[in-house]
């Protein structure tokens, strides 16, 4: 159940896209595996027939009217960018897909 | 990865012999929403990038999403014109993976809980049969950003040096419509595919939600599709056929990736589940990337968020407002007009059935309004590659129009080829129908003398003919008719010059 | 004018300020002045804004000397928890990954604090992304506890609670996902309020876990922290979950300070065991002055709570991993080349900069939740958490039938020395203890200084808790046992704490 190996935390790292060094994962593995016995306890509360709690208030339908809001100037849109160009977002290269 | 030599495919023919095949469309279509799902900027197609951005759509650290009223009154809406049940109770959810067009590294989206499900569409085919597509689920989601890929030798993906990103069309209104399993097309199955997406749009158009504009991205198509032995009952492994943007690549989509299913399935082979790219030029699919374990989306319910309840009333006050379905538009219009099938298909075809319904409404009989808008100003809108209820627009040609060329027929001015020279000079630019037939002199003559006289001259010049019709055999006055209508240079009403011959000639 | 205006509440301030006894100016500048004194050893400013601040505060004395109606805590300077966006003025959330990131835009409670007249002072320190208990996981070093040098100001608000405590500021904005404000303000000798979820707008609060992050107050007194709810307050349409209804009397309910013939609840599940012996002992001490001010006391069970921990540490991270999948150095912030790549992808320049730019106990969280929501997984802990989560909220509502507030004691333990708990993050996770319900249940909660521990001196800190709307109970109990306890030790406890030219000895 808690049994979380490297291969796991290396999958779990790609999913979250962070580089982990052989270093990190070595001592994530430990650290995690202490982690995940504890909060596994949540298994054994008597949770039969009890309905998932996503939000502390049971609000329903707030919504907005459809106006339109003053958007960024694009300068201050694009101010914090790592880099930019044709008032667009600079990026690398990315990988195939759509 | 070339794109511009496919796989081995089998003859589509020769595919069906021994498989069968399963479709599953997925259409997304962008709300026409003054502003976003999930915040204030507006949608406006064409803007300059990233000028239709903020903190929420940018997502910049600490915004927060809130839903846009008039998208789910849209989304209820398509939901209940596709037959669904509107969920009472529901939650956005977030699908968590990284692109750099997605602003937030998760769309906000549906998941488990989608606004409306278990609906159906029937859609026509040509031969006037009708298939009936089971509807899974529509549910509310967010558009991403668009890229632009630098360095690149085509501006693809492939081979860029980097991308420039532009997040005005990030977190635009989508609803997603998807299909349960279309089953039993056999055959048919291109031709279902592009009539459901053909019907949908239609639906989407009458319900003014959408400009459901395939070539701006803003209705887009996925086909799934996969082959099972024939009548095994079975579903085999499928591909999913990404951003098949026209009705006609729908068709042509399925088609081919029927025909490659076939042959790796014939050859042994097994079909790798995974996304496959359509390319619109060449009328190929190439490989994506394949669907793994990798792809493990994370779903949760989406805690900025708050659910969406829409209350009974809320659902039937909207259900108030939906339009007359268009297929049973179609067949309404079709009794009150007294189009024969044909004539009511080639209507529907050319896309006519609005700018007709509104000359009619304006005073045209719906025989003249087919006639004029269906003849030369089709032949010429075709040649600009339009469609006619845009040519026309652009040319200023009104439906009012059309009733005034009628009324200068029907009261005596015009005969009919007078009436085509008008209608010419109408869309050439030459001002109304009135105003053309003044400049060109287009005139029935109402002076029955010069007729007479005309008769006279073609009987004198005709007596084999003029003795057979005083003879009784009056059909033949056709003959004379012609050379009577050639004598006046077209401007005398055939009619009247009818009945002065048979008058001449002892048959009046 | 004798009075230190550092060592003014911000009640007392706005009462001078209107009185015209004192500009904003001069009480800005006595501030940013202790600052330069004292904050090279507390650590409690990531940032100050000494421009910005004096031009807000000559701003709102103009408007006063035109005569202007202003709101009652004009002038009155801040210090902001450094994960709330303010325009103009750098965010970092305590990390790297955020370094240098200025946003166009104000939070929602920010807007507010300009709009009354409010001088902002600076950004705290904090936790990175407010996950910790101690300050210790800034990237940009810990703050410390004013009342030891060598301990630490509680966390993730640490900046906060060290920044009111060593009379920098009189007020602050903190924030609480499991504890934030509130254990800080116990270990500290300080107020702290979370406020119900909802009832604060969350809009430009660089989100931990959204559905238990809530902003409230830091403060001195308890009525200066009503004063700051009344501020930050109420309905905001830019917040899906902000709660449409007025903000609670809190004001009121401070200044009147009465809990006569109120319901105590004393939660047997946190109470006695676990808890250090001199902090228990305050708390008792303190629940027998509530007592004495005509309450009554009632023991409620909440047998769910001990999966809490559980529940919390799997929610969170959850909703962490999703909220902080943003920081992907494409938009905004740092950008990382993998070494010895030539020509990365954008996946690995995200991969690397993730990497770089996030300190340890992120990644670990984010790590937690990307497992905890993934498929085959979801069920078994996030699902089973989010079930655990009603358990604990209907805990409280019967809880709340047979008593009016809960009492708890803050935090189990008195301030812990810096690095005792650095490489434990279970120990670390366990201080959350007793604040943890609240934020799963949404309710609100206030943590008030009991006196000092016997066994080291340190302050220990008192949790009221209150059912969703119900904030302005909290200010009844927190005043009312505060001014018996001011009574009892003959002045605020902050008066004990060491000068700090004798710490920095």
């Amino acid at each position: 159940m808690a049994d979380l190996t490297r291969d796991d935390v290396a999958h779990l790292a790609g999913l979250a896209r962070i580089d982990l060094s052989e270093a990190e994962l070595d001592r994530m593995v430990g650290e995690l595996g202490v982690i995940l016995e504890s909060v596994a306890t949540v298994q054994q509360a008597p949770t039969d027939g009890v309905e998932p709690m996503s939000h502390p208030m049971p609000l329903v339908n707030v919504t907005r009217p459809d106006v339109v809001r003053p958007s960024l100037s694009p300068d201050a849109a694009l101010a914090g960018a790592p880099d930019a160009e044709q008032q667009r977002f600079s990026v690398p290269r990315i990988l195939d897909e759509e | 990865m070339s794109t511009t030599t496919g796989e081995r495919t089998l003859g589509f023919d020769e595919a069906l012999a021994a498989y069968d095949p399963a479709m599953g469309l997925e259409v997304h279509v962008e709300l026409g929403t003054a502003t976003k799902m999930f915040c204030g900027c507006p949608t406006e197609f064409g803007a300059e990038p990233n000028t239709q951005v903020c903190p929420v759509c940018l997502g910049l650290p600490g915004a927060l999403p809130v839903v846009n009223a008039v998208a789910v009154e849209s989304a209820i809406r398509i939901g209940l014109a596709l037959n669904c049940s509107i969920a009472s109770w529901c939650r956005f959810a977030r699908k968590n993976y990284f692109y750099p067009d997605m602003p937030k590294n998760f769309q906000t989206s549906q998941y488990d809980e989608p606004i409306a499900f278990d609906g159906y569409l029937d859609v026509e085919l040509e031969d006037g049969s009708v298939h009936r597509v089971e509807i899974e689920r529509a549910h509310m989601e967010e558009d991403t950003g668009k890229s632009l890929h630098v360095g690149g030798s085509t501006g693809r993906i492939h081979g860029a040096t980097h991308s420039l990103v532009d997040y005005n069309r990030a977190g635009i209104p989508l609803i997603e419509i998807v299909t349960k399993p279309i089953l039993g097309t056999r055959e048919k199955a291109p031709e279902v595919a592009k009539a459901y997406v053909s019907a949908l749009r239609d639906l989407l158009k009458a319900l003014e939600v959408s400009d459901v504009k395939m070539e701006q991205g803003s209705m887009r198509c996925d086909v799934n599709l996969s082959l099972a032995p024939s009548g095994s009952g079975a579903l085999g492994t499928r591909t999913e056929t990404k951003n098949v943007n026209s009705l006609r690549s729908v068709e042509r989509a399925v088609r081919y990736e029927v025909g490659r299913h076939a042959a790796v399935l014939s050859g042994g082979g097994s079909i790798t589940q995974e996304t496959r790219h359509w390319h619109e030029d060449t009328g190929i699919t190439t490989s994506g990337r394949v669907k793994s374990d990798a792809e493990d989306y994370r779903y949760f319910p989406e805690p900025d968020l708050v659910p969406v309840a829409p209350s009974v009333e809320t659902v039937e006050a909207l259900r108030a407002t939906l339009p007359e379905p268009p297929a049973e538009r179609r067949k309404r219009l079709q009794a009150e007009w007294g189009y024969s099938d044909l004539e009511m298909r080639d209507v529907l075809n050319a896309g006519l059935v609005d700018l007709i319904g509104e000359t009619v409404a304006a005073g045209a009989s719906p025989a003249a309004a087919r006639k004029w808008w269906s003849g030369e100003v089709a032949r010429r809108a075709n040649t600009e590659g339009e469609d006619v209820p845009s040519y026309a627009a652009r040319l200023g040609v009104t439906p009012a129009q059309v009733v005034e060329l009628e009324g200068l027929v029907t009261g005596g001015r015009l005969n009919d080829s007078m009436a085509r020279q008008a209608w010419e000079g109408v869309l050439d630019g030459e001002g109304t129908p009135t105003e053309v037939a003044d400049a060109r002199g287009l005139e029935l003559v109402q002076d029955t003398g010069a007729l007479e006289a005309a008769v006279d001259s073609v009987i004198a010049a005709n007596p084999d003919v003029a003795e057979k019709i005083r003879g009784g055999k009056v059909q033949a006055v056709g003959a004379l008719i012609g050379q009577v209508m050639k004598e006046m240079r077209g401007q005398a009403d055939a009619a009247t010059a009818r009945q002065i011959i048979l008058e001449r000639l002892g048959q009046g | 004018m004798t009075t230190d205006l550092t060592r003014a509440t911000a009640a007392e301030l706005a009462d001078l300020l209107t009185a015209g006894s004192v500009s904003s100016r001069e009480v800005t500048r006595a501030l940013l002045d202790r600052t330069a004194a004292v904050d090279g050893a507390v650590h409690s400013y990531l940032h100050v804004d000494e421009e910005g601040a004096l031009a807000a505060a000559d701003a709102v004395d103009r408007r006063r000397a035109a005569g202007e109606g202003l709101h009652a805590l004009a002038g009155v300077p801040i210090a902001v928890k450094d994960v709330m966006a303010t325009q103009g003025l750098p965010t970092t959330c305590g990390s790297r990954i955020l370094e240098g990131w200025v946003p166009p835009y104000d939070a929602t409670l920010v807007a507010r604090l300009r709009e009354a007249g409010m001088p902002i002072l600076g950004k705290t320190n904090m936790d990175e992304f407010a996950m910790g208990s101690s300050t210790e996981h800034s990237a940009y070093g810990p703050s410390r506890n004013p009342w030891d040098l060598d301990r630490i100001p509680g966390g993730s608000g640490g900046g906060s609670s060290s920044v009111v405590a060593s009379f920098q500021a009189p007020l602050a904005i903190g924030t609480d996902t499991g504890g934030s404000i509130r254990q800080p303000a116990a270990v500290t000798g300080t107020v702290g309020t979370k406020p119900t979820y909802g009832g604060v707008s969350r809009y430009g609060l660089v989100a931990l876990a959204s559905s238990l992050d809530q902003a409230g107050p830091c403060t001195r007194t308890v009525l200066d922290a009503a004063l700051l709810h009344e501020v930050i307050g109420g309905h905001d349409p830019m917040d899906s979950t902000s709660i449409d209804a007025p903000v609670p009397p809190v004001v009121e309910a401070a200044r009147r300070a009465d809990v006569s013939g109120m319901r105590i609840g004393i939660v047997k599940e946190l109470t006695g065991e676990g808890f250090q012996p001199g902090v228990q002992a305050r708390f008792d001490e303190a629940v027998q002055h509530l007592v004495d001010a005509g309450a009554e006391v009632v023991e409620v069970s909440c047998p769910s709570f001990s999966y809490a921990l559980a529940a919390y540490y799997l929610i969170l991270p959850s909703e962490a991993s999703s909220n902080l999948a943003k920081f992907d150095a494409m938009r905004y912030g740092l950008r990382v080349s993998p070494d010895g790549v030539d020509a990365p992808s954008a996946e690995q320049v995200m991969a690397a900069t993730r990497d770089a730019g996030f300190g340890d106990e992120v990644k670990r969280r984010i790590i937690l939740g990307t497992y905890a929501l993934s498929s085959g997984y979801y069920d078994a802990y996030y699902g089973s958490a989010q079930k655990v989560r009603r358990l604990i909220a209907d805990d409280f509502t019967r809880a709340f039938g047979s008593a009016d507030v809960l009492v708890t004691p803050t935090a189990p333990t008195t301030a812990f020395r810096l690095g005792d708990k650095l490489d434990d993050p279970m120990a670390m996770y366990l201080n959350d203890i007793a604040t943890i319900p609240a934020n799963l249940a949404g309710i609100p909660g206030l943590s008030l200084p009991s006196g000092l521990a016997d066994e080291d001196g340190l302050p220990a800190g008192f949790q009221v808790l209150a059912p969703a709307m119900a904030d302005d109970r909290l200010y009844s109990v927190g005043a009312a046992l505060e001014a018996r306890l001011t009574a009892a030790w003959g002045g605020p406890l902050l008066d004990r704490a060491p000068e700090m030219d004798e710490v920095t000895r």
